[in-house]
């Protein structure tokens, strides 16, 4: 009786037999490096807006306070995008012909807003509110990144659960004194409190149950 | 040439003939194809039903509060119930050396694997978005999150995975000489390739042969705890909540005895039909189904010491819930399907001490079914007449089966019956290596007592 299989076929099948746990290693390992790549987490994704904004400009050269436009940061869950007008309290003096705010003044004379892109969305399943982490000392720039150096914005950070359980589980990493909140490129200097003494001076009761954010 | 007699006893060549012709025929009986398409379109339900579910949600579903669990759970623990039975024979038996094992561990092995299949498919949708599944495992995810430990429905997933692996390893080593077999005996190039390649080059060299046994003995002594946790495990599912009339610790060897009892009555519910219809009485003796019957005799008083004492422990606690909890079940909205559980599970298996029973295939399928539908009616008395009568009387509620959960458990009858069907088409149902070697001992032993 012939042969069944080519003699080659021994080799083939210990290859795929021992290759077998490579090729699931690899595909776990793959799944999870895609699932924190930005290509899935789209952070350090530039989103295109219908103005080019920089945040460079305004925040880094020019030195406009963070609360000029975001003005709910402090009091209310969302920060807030400023309306036309508010754009406008400058761009009536500055700039009143360049091409590249052509649709900001659209937008003032005929009352529709700017239909900006929003970069940071949390899913609608987690409950966030910014006043109560400005309150206690969570900085712009530790989830926002250095904002004062983006040119067009861009997510800073995953928005992943881990991404948020790692403050909540230690804030005393993160946390600054209340007046530092707003600064960009913050320093520890000689004589502020440190992370342990913040969460103590603020009261900071670290939450991690569900419904914390799942309400 | 006369024609050879089916129940003459067997021999050596008769018994590879005989058992890899059922495969290799190329006239497939009729009967088949009427099983499989009955199987196929009870498939065809199942898979409609899942559809339904996926589409709309588990509101589709009889399940409410209180009675969150509902056929889910109760299909799935009498599944896996039923699947113990072909882990019992093939490693317990063997270590045991009990050698009339050997004509029906192949068919109640696989049956054990289509039966977790079977009861695979519940708790996942049961999860309620089953493409999340995969949550249960530990692993390091973006969320951070770890499954939680302490709850015996994790060790749930970890037992009853762990019970498929090996089942389908064990039954899968113990296919690989019988492979070779059919790879040598086949015509079709097609099926030489097939079993070719399932046969992992098996030549029967003494060398494979030590191996072989090595790698069965070594996996049969992992598969005889599996045995006896994986339904512990289940046990606890209900053992470890406060739930009056789950909260016992006769459970877990309860359950045990439960399925055991369950498994052995499906393994002779498929028994009986095949051997009749493939003329199988040579190797599937009325010796088997006579030893079979008294396991599931013995299980079955286990079982019925359970209920027993299940209620004595509820009385002897003297506590309200407990009390309320055995008056409700003997008395109240469901005393239909305790009643007919003793019935089902105490009563008539009792038929069994007789020996004219025992030796009557009709008398033993008859029983066999009816221990298939009690051991149902258990986890449906477990399952729902503890939850619909909780603590909080404000919540006490009624669950009715919908149409769909009928559609699902029915659904996945097909699912196992066609598994089954296709299985003893394309696959030895009897171990054709393991019989030669009985009737080889047997042989020797005939040519020493009669010179």
């Amino acid at each position: 009786m012939p042969q069944i299989f080519h003699p080659s076929m021994n080799t083939l099948s210990r290859v795929s037999i021992f290759g077998f746990l490579f090729i699931v290693a690899g595909a776990v390992g793959l799944a999870a490096s895609l699932s924190r790549s930005p290509y899935a987490t789209e952070a350090g994704v530039i989103r295109s807006q219908p103005v080019p904004f920089s945040h460079r400009h305004h925040v880094g050269d020019v030195g406009i306070d963070c609360r000029y436009c975001h003005q709910s940061v402090e009091s209310e869950a969302f920060a807030g995008i400023p309306a036309t007008s508010v754009c406008m309290d400058c761009h009536s003096q500055l700039w009143t012909e360049s091409e590249m705010l052509a649709p900001v003044r659209n937008s003032y004379r005929t009352g529709k807003p700017l239909e900006w892109v929003r970069v940071h969305d949390v899913p609608d399943f987690a409950y966030f509110h910014h006043a109560i982490h400005i309150k206690k000392g969570v900085a712009c720039e530790t989830c926002h990144g250095r904002v004062d150096d983006m040119p067009l914005t861009w997510r800073e950070s995953t928005l992943h659960m881990e991404w948020c359980l790692d403050c909540h589980r230690n804030p005393e990493k993160y946390v600054r004194p209340r007046d530092q909140v707003f600064t960009m490129g913050f320093e520890r200097k000689e004589g502020m409190p440190t992370g342990e003494e913040l969460v103590k001076l603020h009261q900071i009761e670290s939450r991690t149950d569900c419904s914390t954010c799942h309400r | 040439m006369s024609k050879p007699d089916p129940h003459a006893p067997p021999t050596i060549h008769s018994v590879n003939d005989q058992i890899s012709s059922i495969v290799l025929t190329t006239r497939t009986p009729r009967g088949w194809y009427f099983g499989l398409a009955i199987g196929f379109v009870l498939l065809n339900v199942m898979l409609l039903s899942i559809g339904v579910l996926l589409l709309k949600g588990v509101g589709i579903w009889g399940i409410n509060t209180p009675v969150g669990w509902g056929f889910a759970i109760v299909n799935f623990v009498w599944w896996i119930g039923i699947g113990h039975a072909g882990t019992l024979i093939s490693a317990i038996l063997l270590l045991f050396r009990q050698e009339w094992r050997t004509s029906i561990n192949r068919f109640a092995e696989a049956m054990t694997l289509f039966a977790v299949a079977c009861a695979g498919i519940f708790p996942l949708l049961h999860v309620g978005r089953p493409w999340y599944a995969y949550w249960l495992f530990p692993y390091p995810n973006t969320m951070d999150l770890w499954p939680q430990f302490r709850s015996p429905l994790l060790w749930d997933v970890f037992a009853v995975s762990t019970y498929a692996t090996v089942s389908l390893m064990f039954w899968y080593v113990g296919l690989i000489p019988d492979l070779a077999t059919l790879r040598d005996r086949t015509k079709s190039r097609f099926a030489q390739i097939a079993y070719g390649f399932l046969a992992m080059g098996w030549r029967g060299s003494a060398r494979h042969w030590k191996r072989y046994q090595d790698a069965y003995l070594l996996l049969a002594g992992i598969a005889t705890p599996l045995v006896v946790s994986v339904h512990t495990i289940v046990s606890f599912d209900f053992a470890v909540a406060q739930v009056p009339g789950w909260h016992a610790t006769i459970f877990p060897p309860y359950f045990v005895a439960g399925a055991i009892f369950s498994g052995f009555a499906m393994v002779l519910t498929l028994a009986i039909p095949l051997r009749y219809a493939y003329n199988l009485h040579p190797f599937v003796t009325d010796k088997h189904l006579d030893n079979m019957a008294k396991v599931m005799l013995a299980a079955g008083l286990i079982v019925a010491y359970g209920y027993v004492f299940e209620n004595f422990s509820a009385w002897y606690s003297n506590h309200t819930a407990d009390l309320e909890m055995i008056e409700n079940r003997l008395f109240g909205p469901y005393a239909w399907s305790f009643w007919s559980l003793m019935l089902c599970n105490i009563l008539v298996p009792q038929l069994l001490w007789s020996r004219a029973v025992r030796k009557n295939p009709y008398m033993l399928f008859f029983i066999s079914i009816v221990i298939n539908i009690g051991m149902w009616l258990e986890r449906f008395v477990i399952v729902v007449t503890s939850l619909h009568h909780d603590y909080l009387p404000s919540s006490w509620g009624m669950y009715y089966p919908t149409k769909w959960d009928w559609g699902l458990y029915i659904g996945t009858m097909g699912l196992f019956a066609s598994l089954l069907f296709i299985f003893i088409r394309i696959l030895p149902m009897i171990s054709i290596f393991e019989m030669r070697e009985l009737v080889h001992e047997n042989h020797d032993n005939h040519e020493t007592e009669a010179p």
